[in-house]
């Protein structure tokens, strides 16, 4: 049996078996460019205060999932609801509770790190001291009140995660999805960021939603949502699905379903 | 909307205070914008002073040397160049991803587009008045008052050329393309206008060029800020100015929509 085109066990697995509200909720989706489908009739969750990895081998859609939950791509087909809001219905004024982490670096490196975290906080309606009081607790929370003067330009690669991280919590969003955030980075600063935005999902109650292809990102309590040429081959937590496929870990288990369905 | 004023102005307000900081960090920036009008006036207005005569033409109630007659169509340049290194600026905004945090902002797209043009055309009022004041201070014949009366001009034709930039950068896929924009667009405007001549001089020398003139939107943003300096009203250049507005923006609203796939540079993951 071809993994590629097997569906996984149950239907929006996570909400169900918690029965809480999902802070984001992806149903059915399809996305084509042009012939090639690049998403077909993707379906999960992700409930507040999880930490969701969407694992997938690079192709497998993660990217434009991303582009579409954000709006930078219209959905085709399917429904996207942020925080209970629709996304086709509500348009740009669903993502208010989003986010959002893309993979691509988005400073601007002129400006310094208070001036990027003051411009995006104005974006999203927040001035005079709500805006100064959310760009302080950020940049505390990220161990980055130090650097808020400086012009991104000279911060390193982890420093600049850090400051988008940040940035994309100003507006105390419910749901944050971050598009292969650790691309680029050195290994320490790669678990500082990891092991950072999970204790942020316990805390804060943060639904998020972390894309990554490197297994080692996940820990053993999250949930997973496994992405493979744009059908999603297995979710779950992560406990659930390393049973399911009769692997020892979730290493073996996203080898395993990642190879079977590219023979 | 009423509930979300707030919102709507902090978001305006940030992108304007994004696009003059980043103006004024460019020092670069400002001086090629001074330089480029500036050689125009003192070098090439300076030849040209003793060769070409002008008659009167409105707004002018007597003749002019012919530094006064280029000074507003140096103006209005000064807005073109704006217009283009703004979307020069989008393109790289979009290629560095600095494009994606205004354009998944939770507003409607048309309003932070017009709030990025706003800032662009704030960045061109500055530089257009820094022109005026040197050209003033050396000697050039402008009306005091006309500093105040230009004001609504440069902002009308400002968001006019900045529109157009706006489009132009939803076409141009790369920055390694915009030297076709340079070639295609900013000159053929510029020269065929009424900026460095008026049209019915241009109408002796050829009248299909002269059609083209006319029918050139740069020639009535020239044409309504050379009115406004001397606080009179050319009602058709408002309307022409005006009307081209609304379809260079309507344009660029329809091709920054999500559903045209703006983003798919970004690649697949």
């Amino acid at each position: 049996m071809s993994d590629r085109g097997r569906k996984p066990k149950n239907s929006n697995a996570n909400s169900m078996r918690s029965g809480q509200a999902s802070a984001l909720s992806v149903s059915g989706v399809s996305f084509s460019y042009g012939a090639v489908r690049a998403l077909d009739d993707v379906s999960f969750d992700v409930l507040p205060g999880r930490f969701t990895g969407l694992l997938g081998p690079n192709g497998a859609g993660k990217t434009t999932l991303f582009a579409l939950i954000t709006r930078l791509l219209s959905q085709e087909r399917g429904e996207i609801e942020i925080a209970g809001r629709d996304l086709a219905r509500f348009g740009s004024a669903a993502l208010a509770p989003l986010g959002i982490v893309f993979q691509q670096p988005t400073l601007d490196l002129d400006l310094t790190v208070r001036q990027n975290l003051a411009y995006f906080a104005s974006l999203h309606g927040l001035s005079g001291a709500a805006r100064t009081r959310a760009i302080e607790r950020e940049l505390d929370r990220m161990e980055m009140s130090g650097r808020a003067g400086e012009r991104v330009r000279v911060l390193n690669g982890g420093h600049r995660r850090r400051v988008e991280i940040a940035r994309a919590l100003l507006h105390d969003p419910s749901v944050l999805i971050l598009d292969e955030p650790t691309v680029g980075l050195d290994v320490p600063s790669r678990a500082a960021i990891v092991a950072h935005v999970h204790a942020l999902a316990q805390e804060r109650g943060l639904g998020v939603l972390w894309a990554t292809h490197l297994i080692d990102e996940i820990e053993a309590g999250d949930d997973i949502v496994l992405l493979h040429r744009g059908r999603i081959v297995e979710r779950g937590p992560v406990a659930d699905v390393v049973k399911r496929t009769g692997a020892k870990d979730i290493s073996e288990a996203f080898d395993g379903l990642t190879r079977a369905g590219a023979a | 909307m009423s509930q979300q004023a707030p919102a709507y102005v902090s978001a305006l307000r940030g992108v304007v205070w994004r696009e003059a900081l980043r103006f004024l960090q460019q020092r670069e920036r400002f001086l090629a914008a001074m330089v480029r009008p500036l050689v125009w006036l003192f070098l090439f207005a300076a030849g040209f002073r003793a060769a070409l005569g002008l008659s009167i033409i409105p707004p002018y109630q007597t003749y002019i040397t012919y530094d006064m007659y280029i000074a507003p169509g140096l103006v209005a340049m000064i807005q073109l160049f704006n217009g283009m290194q703004s979307s020069l600026s989008m393109v790289y905004d979009r290629e560095m991803g600095s494009m994606r945090v205004l354009l998944t902002a939770p507003l409607p797209r048309w309003f932070l587009l017009l709030s990025r043009l706003s800032g662009g055309v704030f960045v061109s009022i500055l530089q257009a008045y820094a022109f005026l004041a040197i050209a003033y201070l050396f000697g050039v014949d402008l009306p005091l008052w006309g500093m105040v009366t230009v004001f609504p001009a440069l902002v009308l034709s400002g968001l006019m050329l900045g529109a157009l930039g706006m489009l132009l950068s939803s076409t141009v896929k790369q920055l390694e393309n915009f030297a076709g924009v340079m070639n295609f667009v900013i000159f053929p405007m510029f020269f065929a206008s009424s900026a460095l001549f008026p049209l019915w001089k241009i109408k002796e020398s050829s009248v299909a060029l002269y059609h083209i003139c006319s029918w050139n939107p740069f020639t009535h943003a020239v044409e309504l800020i050379r009115f406004a300096l001397y606080g009179e009203f050319n009602g058709q250049a408002f309307v022409i100015v005006a009307a081209s507005f609304a379809v260079f923006l309507l344009a660029a609203v329809w091709a920054y929509d999500p559903s045209k796939g703006l983003q798919t540079r970004g690649g697949r993951g």
